[in-house]
């Protein structure tokens, strides 16, 4: 922040002769993350704002640089921890995509179920908070029992909630129990059910709607210009999807459609968010189909075939010398990676969420770098809240989804 | 028609000869070296260019080589034509002493903060960058975190008292 920065004066016949400087932010009920946003104000409008991020910066680059590849996996936990297991499963392609691995159709449809389950967990958050931001907090605890839900069968896959861990190289450390199944299929069973309760509080509620339509817009060239990617891209009516673009995991096995708004203002992300749910929910059933039909043997599969990377069953390492061995190079960080540059990227919670990895050959990355989507929409703030009132700058902050966690890294 | 890698190659190179230094592909995705003083000119080249379109910057980040001598600082841009759905990786390399490129903020609204974040831990200069701060790192700091003269502590340092963290 420039210190010498002076209010601006305001034209003849203003209330005030001057702005006000107010200071929304770094910890401020409504900006649900830790930045700052120093705004001058005239009365109730905004002049002027300016951004300030970096205050949870936890150099997780620079971490990576030391770290063998499973390690850096939970690095990609707290990045969008709305959304944990989206970054897991990004951070792991990225490896079996230097590393050659290939993973079983199984596999693929076990992440995408995972995927798309904190996908929506995701996209949840964002939208009950969009409604506690202009004054309905009831949809918000409502919905929030079914992130609890999406959040035991985290745990049942993985034993951990927020910050996952989930999945290694290759697959997942092991496979889904029956109850795992029996949860999702609760979820598919219940949450539809709920999400259209909370759909019928706001999509056609008068407040609601006098609080988003026409705030906070974006037009689709200045937010393609901004690098904007995922639902805030697609709101402003760009059907970029990497999902469809660049399938991964075998996502081109599955049938669902981009939703797109029209506008890029705060009602359009809310529905097109919205809408994302149902897709998501939608390929979740067909993700579960799938890999119900896998009959003997293959539905036993949870990973791929290779043993360098994979960390083996703990019961393996205790019984087997093969198991024994790989386990040892893996976890004291001896197996070589081979040397290449990748660029691969993952349709996060917010977009397009990307890893650069560079290796030299060594056992860590020679250099790793996060495409963190809410890091580089975040700087359009400023110019979406130019002359609006502060009340709608709040409800646009949470309508982007901004993750302070993936914005500093 | 589909843009391929070959027609890609064979308009920039023949628009800019040999300030491009270099062409590779690693896993899938092509890569062009282009000589320092170059790298405005080639991305407004693959912008405005019609039958090119790389019209979305996807990333720009560093990469500190330290045993490249001359050439320590590598400034990787990601550009991407959402049309044909096709990436592109360019780079360029620049001296350690003077590691100055053209911004691509005037292309680019949202290369704003990215170039700041690879300023504030590369050191690189972008030449007529609106507002060059550090971003995410705290204004006071003297230093640029991510090259590799800065190591990561020692985890087996034992010099250390912290009766907090029972190190």
């Amino acid at each position: 922040m420039t210190s010498e920065q002076v209010n601006i004066n305001l034209p003849e016949g203003s209330i005030e002769k001057k702005t006000t400087r107010l200071n929304l932010g770094p910890t401020h009920p409504a900006t649900h993350g830790v930045f700052q946003n120093i705004l001058e104000m005239d009365g109730e409008r905004i002049i002027q704002a300016e951004s300030t991020v970096g205050y949870i910066h936890r150099a997780f680059e620079k971490i990576a640089e030391r770290r063998p590849l499973y390690q850096i996996t939970t690095l990609t936990d707290r990045l969008n921890y709305c959304s944990a297991p989206l970054n897991n499963m990004g951070w792991h392609l990225t490896c079996e995509k230097l590393l050659g691995v290939k993973t079983p159709k199984r596999v693929d449809y076990l992440r995408v179920i995972i995927m798309e389950l904190s996908r929506i967990s995701d996209h949840l958050i964002c939208n009950s908070i969009v409604g506690v931001d202009t004054g309905a907090y009831t949809g918000f605890l409502y919905v929030m029992q079914y992130r609890e839900l999406v959040y035991e069968i985290y745990e049942e896959v993985c034993g951990s909630r927020l910050t996952t861990n989930m999945g290694r190289i290759g697959g997942f450390e092991r496979n889904f129990s029956d109850t795992a199944f029996k949860k999702i299929e609760k979820f598919l069973e219940e949450f539809p059910v709920v999400w259209k309760e909370f759909e019928n509080l706001f999509n056609r509620n008068r407040i609601f709607i006098e609080r988003t339509v026409g705030t906070g817009a974006i037009s689709a060239e200045r937010a393609l210009n901004y690098g904007f990617t995922g639902p805030n891209l697609r709101a402003a009516g760009v059907d970029y999807d990497v999902r469809v673009h660049t399938p991964y995991s075998s996502y081109e096995d599955f049938d669902f459609i981009i939703p797109v708004g029209k506008t890029g203002d705060n009602y359009d992300r809310f529905m097109v968010r919205s809408e994302e749910i149902w897709q998501s929910l939608s390929i979740i059933r067909q993700a579960y189909e799938k890999v119900q039909a896998f009959k003997g043997a293959e539905a036993d599969v949870y990973h791929a075939d290779a043993p360098e990377y994979y960390l083996p069953a703990k019961a393996d390492v205790y019984t087997k010398m093969e198991a024994l061995i790989y386990h040892f190079k893996i976890v004291m960080g001896e197996t070589d990676i081979p040397a290449g540059e990748v660029y691969n990227c993952i349709e996060g919670g917010n977009g397009e969420l990307g890893f650069y990895l560079i290796s030299d050959g060594g056992r860590s990355p020679f250099r790793l770098h996060f495409r963190r989507p809410c890091f580089i929409y975040y700087q359009a703030y400023p110019e979406i809240i130019k002359d609006t009132m502060l009340s709608d700058a709040v409800v646009t902050l949470s309508s982007l989804n901004l993750i302070a966690g993936e914005m500093d890294a | 028609m589909s843009l391929t890698y070959e027609i890609i190659k064979e308009k920039i190179d023949s628009q800019f000869g040999d300030k491009i230094l270099a062409w590779e592909e690693s896993y899938g995705m092509l890569s062009a070296t282009v000589q320092h003083d170059h790298n405005l000119k080639v991305l407004t080249f693959l912008h405005d260019e019609p039958s090119l379109g790389f019209q979305f910057l996807t990333d720009i980040t560093g990469v500190h080589y330290p045993e490249r001598k001359g050439e320590e600082i590598a400034v990787v841009y990601h550009v991407h034509n959402l049309k044909e759905n096709v990436r592109l990786r360019l780079k360029v390399f620049v001296p350690i002493e003077k590691p100055d490129v053209f911004t691509a903020t005037g292309l680019f609204s949202g290369a704003n903060w990215m170039e700041r974040e690879t300023y504030d831990f590369f050191g690189v200069i972008f030449i007529g960058h609106p507002d060059l701060r550090r971003v995410l790192n705290v204004d006071e700091m003297d230093y640029f975190p991510l090259r590799k003269e800065y190591p990561l502590e020692d985890q087996t340092r034992i010099d250390k008292d912290d009766e907090m963290f029972g190190r």
